[in-house]
């Protein structure tokens, strides 16, 4: 079923009884050209796009629980592409150009919404660094915008420009970054990945790996039987080193617990993301009115799904420093999700050394903004088996070679980046 | 969650700084003689980048910053936050290590 304005009126016209599910609920095949582990949105956008550009549609995407109910629904819902370094600017903005066309792509309502981000800087030296990261985005062909004081306040007259130890100086400004409904995206991959043949099988956890007497992956064992197939994706960050292990591999990688906070609804007030880096806070508003944001990772390694209190007073004391108004409105839930934290804060989508097992990892807690083209640089990979124009940089091996794309400078302590 | 210093007693979390796994052992560059060890890149490249990541009961080392500024090794399941032992580091507190480059 198509989805349009005349599908909407048609079905309102008739009590809306007439809609048809999003996608089926198959049972397993015993055999797929490509089976995917893991049904968040890098899963079921990889499979999407091995059926719509690769051609290769005997596949199946294997969901532990529920499609979404990992890290793709526990995001902040940030997409963005004002990165730095070779071979992550040209990927992020690969993923911004695929937001801009997602919601004609997959016949869904996604809720792209560039309504821009803006990153505070606070002294002269923060500037200088962002102006340099704003000319590398431009020189890529990246919108960005160096704002000073006076800019920031005709946009943002709330913040506390006063703050004795991290006066707001200004702002590097991505017009057309923003946010997109994670649920939505979820759901429109599924279905649009539905439509082309893919099964998606749910509440069918990985258990272990099928190999022949050379080691080549030839299936996996699952909750629901064994499943045969040609190649495996792993696409399963927060579990990465857990299925990396039933197939014997250790990882540069270590697991840790994000939390993220939504207030109560309340009128618009937040035109679009407001990072305050300095303060480890950061804040949009959803289309219901919720402020969403976050901060920092707890710190220490976990699998648990659920933080601690020194970090949510730590994140809203920044909100405090930033906009004491914030203070005023009253928290409606938190959360925690488990970051692939990888050795220096950059992704893995690379073949593995073990013949058929391909792994997409190491997402930190960056995953959510690049959804569409990890699913396509990752199904490129499954189909061709080299890696995509950009993502070429993002290899298993480049720890061993001193290859690293460490964003931030901080070398490898995962739980810093 | 909240630790029990063995030197100042149950903690709130805030007090304590993580550093990660106590497994991974820094590796010798060299032997006894001097000579490089021929395997030292391997060797350091796990140490450096390579862990278990263990879904369940692990020993990590934190660091007691907000108290008495002692190295802990803690018992903890990280898929429950189970708190399970606290222990001074080798090297804490009163004891100290055999010789430079012992801690284990």
């Amino acid at each position: 079923m198509r989805y349009s304005i005349f599908s909407l009126a048609k079905a309102a016209l008739s009590g809306h009884k007439g809609w048809t599910r999003a996608w089926r609920d198959p049972q397993p095949k015993k055999h797929y050209d490509v089976v995917i582990v893991g049904g968040g949105g890098h899963g079921l956008a990889t499979a999407y796009y091995l059926a719509k550009e690769y051609g290769i549609r005997n596949v199946a995407v294997l969901e532990k629980g529920w499609i979404g109910s990992g890290n793709a629904g526990r995001n902040t819902t940030i997409i963005r592409s004002n990165y730095m370094l070779p071979g992550n600017t040209g990927f992020y903005e690969l993923s911004m150009k695929l937001w801009e066309r997602q919601e004609q792509d997959l016949n869904y309502n996604t809720m792209v919404s560039q309504r821009g981000i803006i990153n505070l800087y606070h002294s002269d030296a923060q500037r200088d660094a962002f102006a340099r990261r704003g000319n590398v985005m431009r020189i890529n062909g990246i919108d960005a915008e160096l704002l000073d004081g006076e800019q920031i306040r005709k946009v943002l007259p709330f913040l506390n420009y006063n703050n004795a130890r991290f006066p707001v100086m200004g702002g590097l400004w991505q017009p057309r970054a923003g946010t997109a409904r994670h649920d939505a995206v979820v759901w429109g991959y599924a279905r649009a990945a539905d439509s082309f043949g893919v099964d998606i099988i749910q509440n069918c956890e990985v258990t272990g790996f099928a190999r022949d007497q050379n080691g080549k992956i030839t299936g996996v064992e699952t909750a629901r039987g064994t499943i045969g197939a040609g190649k495996v994706g792993m696409a399963v960050a927060g579990s990465t080193s857990r299925v990396a292990a039933l197939a014997g591999m250790r990882l540069p990688i270590e697991s840790h617990v994000l939390q993220a906070f939504v207030s109560e609804a309340i009128k618009p007030l937040i035109p679009g993301v407001i990072t305050f880096g300095a303060g480890h806070f950061y804040v949009s508003q959803s289309d219901k009115g919720g402020l969403v944001f976050g901060g920092d990772l707890d710190g220490y390694n976990s699998y648990a799904q659920r933080g601690n209190m020194p970090v949510m007073e730590d994140v809203c004391e920044g909100g405090m420093a930033l906009m004491p108004m914030i203070g005023r409105v009253r928290l409606l839930r938190q959360w925690g999700g488990i970051m692939d934290m990888s050795m220096d804060g950059t992704p893995i989508i690379d073949k593995t050394p073990i013949d058929g097992l391909y792994l997409n990892a190491g997402w930190c807690y960056g995953g959510f903004k690049a959804t569409p083209a990890s699913g396509l640089v990752f199904a490129h990979l499954l189909a061709r088996d080299e890696p995509h124009e950009e993502a070429k940089r993002f290899r298993l091996d480049r720890f061993r070679r001193g290859a690293m794309i460490d964003e931030k400078g901080q070398g490898a302590q995962p739980n810093l980046h | 969650m909240r630790i029990a210093c063995p030197f100042c007693g149950e903690r709130e979390l805030g007090e304590f700084t993580y550093l990660g796994d106590a497994a991974p052992k820094r590796p010798l560059a060299f032997a006894a003689d001097g000579a490089e060890q021929p395997d030292a890149q391997d060797l350091f490249f796990d140490y450096v980048y390579l862990r278990d990541n263990i879904a369940g009961d692990m020993n990590e080392r934190w660091y007691h910053g907000g108290g008495c500024r002692s190295w802990l090794t803690v018992t903890r399941n990280t898929t429950t936050h189970e708190i399970k032992a606290v222990r001074a580091a080798p090297g804490a507190g009163a004891q100290k290590p055999a010789k430079a480059g012992a801690i284990s």
